[in-house]
């Protein structure tokens, strides 16, 4: 400050300064109306119970978790078997999730192949191709598709889906057979490759909505950019749409992983299940956590629950670790984002 | 390079409103010719039929002739992605690529042209940010996003984007309005050098800055709030600035309106 003054600077004010800061770091925290007291209460409270709720929940499956794992016989990792009660071991618990990591893992990616590209493809015709009379419609029937319960896509799955499925599998078996991945021995369908069709379909709407949302916030001024360049529909949609929506996609994809992961009475439903693991993912057999949680949960003991448990904290630790790469994506993308624009 | 344009009875309309009606005018090539006019009175819009953008609003319909070198922009069969390749177009905010690097924004229209070789885009990219007057600046982080830049470096960005395709003429929307005073003179010091190998036309509100830049100035009004934008006059801006031959148009330019 050069501006010259008449009064020097006061010393007064270093010694004002310590309670009127005090008081505005109060105001700032807003605890000194009553109305804002409650309801910092209340809102801090409903952080803390949150925070006491999952730290209940984790401690309960983790207790659970560690009393059967600590009678395993089986490695918990590798072994391909599930038995706990011992049937077949004299009474020994002999179990092992290897099978059903890798059930949900095939399953869950068969599912995003197929789903992510459509979803993608029915957004930006929404957001995009479509004339309003029609988007608005198609936008209706996809929030329908979301609101279909997973067992009705379960029974539509086993009794319509599945036996369609004998002749595509076959044509894929004379064509891809050789890979080993798509060879097929004609038994009932009900294989990973019919469960990843199935979580397909169910994870369509959500992944397709998160992406025409993201589409449709697309700023004005970059698909301009590309038009006045010159840019066909196509070509904006390459050079503006898609990469200011990339994070997006990435983050609808990881939220239909979430759920393909998770996706319970359909798979049990559909699935035919057995405790291998196989190359082929169009014959029937395999399993998912889920499932596998599903259909031994009645009847299991208490150790067996114990057991299924465990399960399921490897899954929760699975869908943990989707999140945290889906994260580490975006953020690793944030420098040429369209957000910062 | 730079041609000419010739506009006959011009309307366009947003749906059922006439944006702008029977406009005619000759923009001579090598030429800087400003629009001014009160906000509202279509000079954006005109702009913008000028490169066929007008129509990418919904509801956005033009009638008329522009004819680029005797062509008829809008006859029929005429694509007009192609019309967009051959006019370029800066905006009033700058709009780079935001997940493009400097380097690839530049060389966008070129990719999407199609026909170039590797060696000779970065000679292109070197041109177009040299003619922008923007090369020294960014020579040493061409694989960083141009969303980084200042404002002003990203108008020069769009500007170096725009003429790397050699377009036949430039059209630019307000493009300093959102820039601060020293930008804006960086700004206009490059239009004044475009203007040698381009054809220019310019919106801006800044009435010194048209009568700085441009050889020509049109001057857009409107009669009421709802009533199509007219042309009122053109002429070089010399006179428009100093005599113009409408009362309306010495009005605006003095700050006498209504």
């Amino acid at each position: 400050m050069d501006i010259p003054t008449d009064t020097p600077p006061k010393p007064s004010p270093v010694r004002d300064s310590t309670p009127s800061t005090a008081e505005q770091k109060r105001n700032a925290r807003g605890a000194t109306r009553p109305g804002d007291r409650i309801f910092l209460g209340l809102s801090r409270g409903s952080g803390i119970a949150l925070l006491a709720v999952m730290a209940a929940v984790a401690a309960f499956l983790a207790y659970r978790a560690s009393v059967a794992l600590s009678d395993n016989t089986g490695n918990f990792l590798t072994t391909f078997e599930w038995d706990p009660a011992g049937l077949s071991t004299d009474g020994k618990p002999y179990f092992g999730i290897a099978v059903l990591v890798f059930g949900t893992i095939v399953s869950s990616i068969i599912a995003l192949v197929i789903a992510v590209p459509v979803a993608i493809g029915i957004a930006l015709f929404i957001s995009h191709y479509a004339p309003r009379k029609l988007a608005t419609p198609i936008s209706f029937v996809i929030d329908l598709l979301a609101a279909v319960p997973s067992i009705v896509y379960g029974l539509w799955g086993a009794i319509v889906v599945a036996p369609n499925l004998t002749g595509l599998y076959g044509w894929l078996d004379d064509y891809f057979g050789w890979t080993g991945i798509f060879s097929y021995e004609g038994g009932a369908p009900r294989s990973l490759m019919t469960v990843g069709i199935l979580l397909a379909v169910m994870i369509l709407p959500i992944i397709t909505n998160v992406s025409r949302e993201v589409f449709l916030q697309v700023p004005k001024m970059h698909e301009e950019a590309a038009l006045a360049l010159g840019a066909t529909r196509w070509e904006v949609i390459r050079m503006s749409v898609l990469p200011f929506g990339r994070s997006g996609i990435i983050s609808a994809s990881m939220l239909g992983l979430g759920r393909a992961l998770g996706e319970t009475i359909a798979v049990a439903t559909v699935l035919s299940p057995t405790f291998l693991i196989q190359a082929s993912v169009l014959d029937y057999g395999g399993g998912t956590f889920a499932q596998n949680i599903a259909s031994k949960f009645g009847e299991a003991d208490e150790y067996g629950q114990d057991a299924l448990i465990a399960s399921g904290l490897v899954l929760f630790v699975i869908t943990l670790l989707v999140n945290g790469a889906a994260r580490l994506i975006i953020a690793r993308r944030k420098e040429y984002s369209g957000a910062n624009a | 390079m730079a041609k000419r344009i010739d506009v006959s009875g011009l309307n366009a309309y947003y749906g059922s409103h006439k944006a702008i009606e029977d406009i005619s005018m000759t923009v001579e090539p090598r030429s800087v010719t400003a629009f001014i006019g009160p906000s509202g009175c279509g000079k954006s819009t005109y702009l913008r039929t000028l490169n066929r953008m007008h129509e990418v609003t919904p509801g956005g319909r033009v009638d008329g002739k522009v004819l680029l070198d005797g062509d008829d922009l809008y006859g029929s069969g005429v694509d007009p992605v192609n019309v967009r390749r051959t006019i370029g177009m800066v905006f009033q905010r700058p709009n780079p690529f935001p997940t493009m690097s400097i380097y690839d924004n530049v060389a966008a229209g070129l990719r999407l042209n199609g026909s170039y070789k590797k060696s000779e885009l970065s000679d292109v990219v070197e041109k177009s940010l040299r003619g922008a007057n923007l090369w020294n600046e960014v020579k040493d982080r061409l694989n960083k996003p141009g969303s980084g830049l200042s404002g002003g470096q990203q108008q020069r960005l769009c500007i170096a984007r725009a003429i790397a395709v050699e377009p036949q003429v430039l059209l630019m929307d307000e493009p300093c309005s959102a820039l601060d005073p020293i930008s804006t003179l960086a700004i206009e010091d490059l239009i004044g050098e475009l203007k040698e190998r381009f054809t220019i036309v310019i919106v801006t509100h800044n009435m010194q800055q048209a009568a700085r830049v441009s050889d020509r100035t049109a001057f857009f009004n409107l009669s009421a709030v709802g009533q199509p934008g007219k042309l009122i006059e053109l002429d070089d801006t010399e006179r428009i600035f100093s005599n113009p031959s409408v009362q309306a148009t010495e009005d605006y330019i003095s700050g006498r309106f209504g």
